[in-house]
């Protein structure tokens, strides 16, 4: 086309032209070799990687990736290494000590926005959905039992905080603070138990970090703080807190150990809510890409594993979960919730096959939706302080999560064969944004791309321009 | 008559009682301690079975008994994976090298979990640094004290001071201060490590200095007198009167010390997650499973027959090099 326009220009437009000739075929050439570079990632920068997780059913991905030799595979020699807290996790990925992590989708959000310890996190990989449970102690649950329906002797489920309601208005009435914990302020649980208790009229309290309240307490009615996951039932236990929001299997564990009753999963919450995801720090990213994407394609490749064939591989994942150095939880309390069953009351066993989600619904691609829904909340409880607008909903998601590294491992592995183009959503068209969601237990819609329009549809919580 | 036969009735009397006195003492010796044990024993396994915690029956002995071998059985597993991990090593390096001839080749340490008996080794190790670099400072420092009135009133009230700080009280800070100044691309020790040992040198410190001081300071003034006739320079004086006279000081300060390196040692792990028997028990104890209790048991059984090694070993050492041998140490 170049050429045949070439003839029409009078001579002395000529050198003009053969040079932009010349530039137009050099940058194709470039681009022909981005593209090839595209198809081929390149060896790990970084081959000795140091994998931070907490000890919960979802690490699930990165102990399969590491005993299928899916790191090895892709030329990684991770080690696996629980940490002691999400706070703790979180630093030692910041400082340098940790190469990536299993986080909670908070964490990266709440990192790059400066809620608690400010740094650029961004994650290319979500790890799983659903997966948690809110579980009460005996005592409440006698108290919560006469409030719910009851079908053929069994609890009706979904139960609505509605049923607990009476139980913190007594609390209230005797002058005893009722408290929960929760794992972490920016953890899916922290919101999750929040939404739950809001859609029952019962406030679980706002934060003011401007103020220099990070407790979360203010107007609460519900008192909530923080206590590491695997802690929870020894804290219930000891009579600290009167119930909790945890993943597995520290709900499965009340339910055996007899001190305590599961009334919800987060399924029932929000139904396909993301949960974990894979931060790596941003300068990590930058300084090993190829690692980076070799490391996500692994962990793709263990979801994939661990969701095949109806989860016909949760058996063996169960074993492999419950040895000491993953979750060490006995392999019956893990299996419980891995193998798409859940037990409520002791003996009240119920089928859930989506309890624990791997890898269908497209459950690893890291949708910009999910983000801006994690950052609604952290505006609803007043962790973020100040208005803003749509647009910066969606700058702060687009800062955090990175799907093109997503759509590079996965375009890899369909060309390497070892997934197909449709277990994939379609990158050409994908835009990360989920058309609006209503699966909620209260029922209220959530429209990714109108988060301000959200905020004011909820009864309990601060509006799109309110302040503490 | 009667007379002449009380001596040997007497003699043979008091023969009798030191057989006995002896033969008692050679039973105190070896069974006292074994009835004591059996008795602790039968009351643990008594015990245990009457209490039911949340992960199920307390460990009774036979438990932990049948733990110890499955620790075993699962460091040897562990060690046959490592053993798999090398040899595919090595042929996935062999096939990067003739795909890559740049590529600089490597050792990969075994990733896997350590186990029990790695965390054993961390942890002594640990100690021993921590302890080492603790002597070596303290000693120099106590006999500085114990010469020169001057220094010991100087450096007395910071001994005061940080001595009776608890190492969990150090620990933050010197954590944070191991981040931030212990900065290197490839570092020869991990962060966690210097921690650790860090946290148990600072604990270790106090008693071997001020035992150091006291032992210097009460030297005989006969000694002292004597290095003053032969007029000895300072350098001889430590040498020659000093340290040989404050030995069995210094090494009372030693023991107290490392015993004191051991328990903080298993706290800081147990509190910083740095590798080390702390961090089996705090790991086993976040897992929750029902066997947990009883590896826990394990692991402070563990702890304290490796504390009582240690203090053996230190006894033996300071018996070796203490001229009065006359003073009964336990």
């Amino acid at each position: 086309m170049v050429i045949q326009k070439m003839k029409t220009f009078n001579t002395s437009m000529r050198p003009v032209l053969v040079a932009l000739t010349a530039v137009t075929f050099f940058s194709l050439c470039v681009n022909m070799q981005l593209a090839q570079a595209q198809t081929k990632v390149g060896y790990a920068e970084k081959e000795e990687l140091k994998i931070g997780f907490i000890k919960l059913t979802d690490m699930a991905p990165l102990a399969v990736a590491y005993e299928k030799g899916y790191f090895e595979d892709e030329g990684l020699y991770v080690t696996l290494e629980a940490q002691a807290n999400w706070k703790v996790l979180l630093d030692r990925v910041i400082d340098g000590e940790l190469d990536g992590a299993h986080m909670l989708a908070g964490q990266p959000l709440g990192a790059t926005i400066g809620f608690g310890t400010q740094a650029h996190i961004i994650t290319a990989l979500s790890m799983d959905l659903n997966g948690n449970a809110i579980t009460v102690s005996n005592d409440v649950w006698a108290q919560m039992k006469p409030n719910i329906k009851h079908e053929n002797g069994r609890p009706v489920h979904p139960i609505t905080a509605d049923a607990l309601k009476p139980v913190v208005d007594k609390y209230a009435a005797q002058g005893k603070p009722f408290k929960m914990g929760m794992v972490f302020p920016v953890s899916t649980h922290n919101y999750e138990l929040r939404y739950w208790l809001a859609a029952g009229g019962i406030h679980p309290g706002y934060y003011a970090p401007h103020k220099g309240d990070t407790s979360g307490q203010i107007d609460a009615q519900a008192l909530l703080s923080v206590t590491p996951p695997p802690q929870m039932p020894a804290t219930m236990e000891a009579g600290t807190i009167d119930g909790y929001c945890v993943g597995e299997p520290w709900n499965q564990q009340a339910v055996i150990k007899g001190i305590g009753v599961p009334v919800i999963t987060d399924y029932e919450i929000w139904k396909n809510n993301p949960e974990k995801v894979f931060g790596v720090s941003a300068k990590w990213a930058e300084e090993n890409p190829n690692t980076h994407i070799r490391v996500v394609k692994a962990i793709i490749r263990a979801a994939m594993w661990l969701d095949e064939n109806d989860n016909v591989n949760r058996v063996e994942a169960v074993k492999m979960l419950s040895r000491s150095t993953y979750v060490g939880a006995d392999e019956e309390v893990i299996a419980n919730s891995m193998t798409g069953t859940f037990e409520y009351e002791k003996g009240d066993k119920r089928e859930i096959p989506d309890f624990n989600v791997f890898f269908r619904y497209n459950a690893t691609y890291p949708f910009f939706s999910d983000a801006v829904w994690y950052l609604t909340q952290m505006r609803r409880w007043g962790q973020i302080e100040e208005p803003k607008s749509d647009d910066w909903f969606m700058a702060t998601a687009k800062k955090v999560y990175k799907p093109k590294i997503y759509a590079v491992a996965a375009k890899e592995l369909i060309s390497e064969g070892k997934a197909k183009a449709s277990d994939f959503p379609d990158f050409a068209t994908e835009t990360g944004f989920k058309p609006p969601q209503s699966e909620f237990i209260d029922n209220v819609t959530y429209d990714a791309t109108k988060p301000n329009a959200y905020l004011d549809s909820f009864a309990i919580g601060l509006k799109a321009d309110s302040k503490i | 008559m009667m007379k002449t036969n009380i001596a040997p009735v007497m003699f043979r009397k008091i023969q009798r009682n030191v057989i006995r006195e002896r033969f008692f003492a050679g039973l105190n010796a070896i069974l006292l301690p074994i009835i004591g044990i059996l008795i602790f024993i039968a009351l643990w396994a008594a015990v245990a079975k009457n209490i039911d915690t949340s992960l199920g029956e307390f460990p009774g002995p036979t438990q932990v008994w049948q733990q110890s071998f499955i620790l075993f059985d699962e460091h040897n597993a562990q060690q046959e994976k490592a053993q798999a991990f090398y040899e595919r090593q090595e042929k996935r390096s062999a096939k990067r090298v003739a795909d890559d001839p740049d590529y600089v080749l490597t050792l990969k340490v075994f990733t896997g979990a350590p186990t029990f008996f790695d965390q054993i080794w961390t942890s002594l190790y640990t100690v021993a640094v921590g302890f080492f670099v603790a002597s070596i400072i303290a000693v120099p420092l106590g006999i500085l004290c114990g010469l020169s009135k001057g220094t010991y009133a100087a450096i007395n009230p910071l001994i005061q001071l940080f001595k009776p700080v608890s190492p969990l009280a150090w620990l933050p800070l010197v954590t944070m201060l191991v981040s931030a100044v212990y900065v290197s691309d490839d570092p020869m020790f991990s962060k966690s490590f210097i921690t650790s040992a860090v946290t148990v040198s600072l604990c270790c410190l106090w008693p071997t200095l001020i035992n150091t001081a006291v032992g210097v300071s009460s030297i005989d003034k006969d000694l002292i007198n004597v290095s003053k006739v032969l007029r000895l320079n300072a350098f001889k004086h430590v040498l020659k009167i000093v340290l040989p006279s404050s030995i069995p000081a210094i090494f009372t300060g030693l023991r107290l010390s490392l015993g004191i390196g051991w328990m903080v040692l298993i706290a800081a792990e147990m509190l910083a997650q740095n590798p080390g028997l702390g961090k089996f028990v705090w790991d086993e104890f976040q897992n929750g499973s029902s066997e947990s209790l009883a590896r826990i048991m394990v692991a402070v059984l563990t702890i304290g027959v490796i504390g009582f090694i240690l203090d053996r070993l230190m006894l033996s050492v300071q018996r070796h090099v203490s001229w009065d041998k006359s003073v009964s140490l336990r």
